[in-house]
């Protein structure tokens, strides 16, 4: 996985509350079998009217926004399905981060597979960030737990062993599999009725 | 301090790790079916790693299935798909539903049907209403495809230990009033985030009155009330439920008695109670756009209070202030993990019985299962349906999600014993109303909602 320590990026701010990954990625394109290639149908029906031509009121087609890397939004992003193929589509965009009231626990845990950092922030935070231009840039400051503004900062909250875990852009299973003797010593001991 | 149904079994399964930082928790059960998996297994494959244990995974195949001459899947991608399914499960020693026999079906109907799925268990699947599993009293959520991969690998994943909310169900529900009711009304109540960051326990004495099929409707929806899990506590029903099951323990009797141990101490013990009299519930319905956004058969759609309204009421074609018996309804659906099993049939085919459907609606009803549809074809059930003009389909997720080619055409509004009204959810532009199987049924003979608790309306 790919480490995010200190991010510096421009936004896009999509502020409604309860996006489902429904919204994110519609089914139609989950029957891939690739991890790669989601990020243009990314908010497919929100971002392309009939006929497949962009919609140019939605933000994300917006030219001077191309490449942003954080987004911001409201509360209980990615609720719904369980799809990984949410967080591949926003990181095959070029999301880095995510800035939200909050998230569904699936689609948080997704992000923390997939190096897209879902960051915390209360409302009046992000609505100030959502009114930031097209070129402007924030920083994310991962160890300092810091959004930073020009000479505003926001502090964020994260779970040490989330944030170990992105700094070092650790794989899982490596880890995982360190506890092997321990895992074995569990299997002999579940009750078997047969 | 006592212990929470939750945390018993939490505890028998920590491998390493303390509470209040990711533990790490043995999985006994595995569930797997086609669109979240095959990243997974390619995952395995590049790292050279096997399946740690085949003998607690098993796959079936139904979000892309055909429902309709199923061996002749049109769309190549689908197509590809359940064949990398069949692929991987063969390569890896894993034991796959194929199509066309007795076992497909929906991932949530055929693990209980099958006796898979067992109290006491941590079970997870590559799919949200994994919670449904819940129901049988045991720890059950849906996971992503790296951690399907994870699963895959090391039979173990990591989670951080969620608060306990219990949920107090008691009273007795009216005539005509179903399981599906209970949860709609929890959620239209309590928000669709009210869960988040919870185990919810449903407890109390209406879930004594409550089948299993119908306490899993219950616990496949707290996931749309944003819960990670649902849960209720085993007994006698639940033991009556799994005897003689495919999968369930030879040794039964002992086995009932490990279940045994499997409940919640004293209700002081969830870290936060909601409190919930379903005497005086009536059948809902949702209008709008999350199942949040759903009121009482009796009600008024309510007044738009914010964007957010607005927005669902311009999706749906609807308006403030007209009554809930005065939607259209074009088209109607009975299926899904949330009520595709055969009592859900059979609550529908009572309905139906005698009754030909609105000449304005189509119908389609599609069996959870395989083993669902020949019950129910054992009964009668399905003759009763075509009779009435509907369409008798091959099992699978269907138009719940429309992955397939079963999708609700563009301004259609379908009364649905589905789980989500997302946009677009049963198709692009489909208009989706939740409620109960009963409900559905007697839309579709009518071409709108009915209170079905009048018995004239039948
Ligand atoms: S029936 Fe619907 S909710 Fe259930 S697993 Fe299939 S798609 Fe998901």
């Amino acid at each position: 996985m790919e480490a995010i320590t200190v991010h510096r990026g421009t936004t896009i701010p999509l502020m409604n509350n309860n996006i489902d990954t429904d919204q994110i990625i519609p089914k139609q394109f989950l029957k891939n079998i690739l991890k790669v290639g989601y990020g243009q149908h990314l908010f497919n029906d929100w971002r392309y009217q009939d006929g497949g031509t962009p919609d140019p009121s939605f933000i994300l087609n917006d030219a001077e926004r191309r490449q942003a890397t954080i987004l911001i939004t409201g509360d209980n992003f990615g609720c719904g399905s369980s799809r990984e193929h949410a967080a591949w589509a926003l990181k095959d965009w070029g999301f880095k981060i995510i800035i939200a009231g909050g998230y569904s626990d699936i689609f948080f845990m997704n992000c923390t597979k997939n190096g897209l950092l879902p960051i915390i922030l209360p409302q009046a935070a992000r609505n100030q960030l959502a009114k930031l231009a097209p070129d402007q840039e924030i920083t994310i400051d991962l160890p300092k737990q810091k959004v930073i503004n020009g000479t505003i900062s926001y502090s964020f909250d994260i779970d040490p062993t989330w944030k170990e875990k992105f700094i070092n852009g650790t794989d899982d299973i490596d880890v995982t599999l360190q506890y092997e003797p321990q895992i074995s010593a569990f299997e002999q001991k579940i009750p078997n009725f047969g | 301090m006592g212990k929470t149904l939750f945390d018993k079994v939490w505890e028998k399964h920590v491998i390493t790790g303390q509470a209040g930082e990711p533990q790490l928790i043995y999985v006994d059960l595995h569930l797997v079916h086609e669109v979240t998996s095959p990243q997974a297994f390619e995952g395995l494959r590049e790292n050279q790693r096997q399946v740690r244990r085949p003998e607690r995974t098993f796959a079936t195949m139904d979000h892309n299935v055909p429902t309709k001459d199923i061996f002749n899947i049109k769309d190549q991608i689908s197509k590809k798909q359940i064949e990398t399914l069949e692929k991987n499960c063969q390569e890896f020693g894993i034991r796959l539903a194929k199509m066309g026999t007795a076992d497909q079906g929906i991932v949530h109907v055929i693990g209980p049907q099958l006796g898979l799925t067992q109290p006491g268990q941590v079970i997870v699947c590559g799919d949200s209403h994994t919670a449904t599993h819940g129901a049988f009293g045991s720890i059950a959520f849906g996971i992503g495809t790296s951690e399907v991969e994870h699963v895959l690998a090391t039979q173990t994943i990591w989670q951080m230990k969620p608060k306990t909310m219990g949920i107090h169900l008691h009273g007795q529900l009216q005539p005509g009033v179903a399981a599906k009711d209970i949860i709609m009304a929890l959620i239209a109540q309590h928000g669709v985030n009210f869960g988040v960051g919870y185990a919810v326990e449903f407890y109390g004495d209406t879930l004594q009155q409550l089948s299993m099929e119908n306490r899993m409707t219950i616990c496949n929806m707290a996931i749309e009330g944003g819960a990670k899990m649902g849960m209720m506590k085993p007994d006698q029903t639940t033991f009556d439920y799994l005897k003689d099951r495919k999968y369930t323990p030879r040794n039964f009797a002992a086995a009932v008695d490990y279940w045994k141990q499997f409940y919640t101490d004293d209700p002081s013990d969830y870290d936060q109670i909601i409190d919930f009299d379903v005497s005086q519930l009536a059948p809902y319905i949702s209008w709008g756009t999350n199942p949040a956004m759903a009121i009482p058969i009796t009600a008024t759609l309510p007044k738009s209070s914010d964007k957010n309204f607005e927005r669902a009421y311009h999706y749906m074609d609807l308006k403030p202030g007209i009554k809930a018996t005065e939607i259209p309804i074009q088209w109607i659906f009975i299926g899904s993990c949330t009520n595709g099993r055969l009592e859900d049939i059979k609550e529908a085919a009572k309905v139906i019985k005698g009754h030909h459907i609105s000449p304005h609606v189509t119908a389609w009803i599609v069996p959870g299962s395989r083993t669902v549809k020949n019950e129910a074809e054992k009964l009668g059930l399905d003759k009763i349906f075509k009779d009435a003009g509907c369409e008798w389909r091959d099992p699978g997720c269907s138009a719940c999600l429309a992955m397939n080619p079963d999708k609700i055409p563009a301004g259609i509004h379908c009364a649905s014993t589905t789980n989500r009204n997302f946009e677009g959810r049963q198709g692009k532009d489909a208009r989706t109303h939740l409620a109960s199987p009963a409900m559905v049924a007697a839309a579709a003979i009518y071409g709108h909602f009915v209170d079905i608790r009048q018995k004239e309306a039948i």
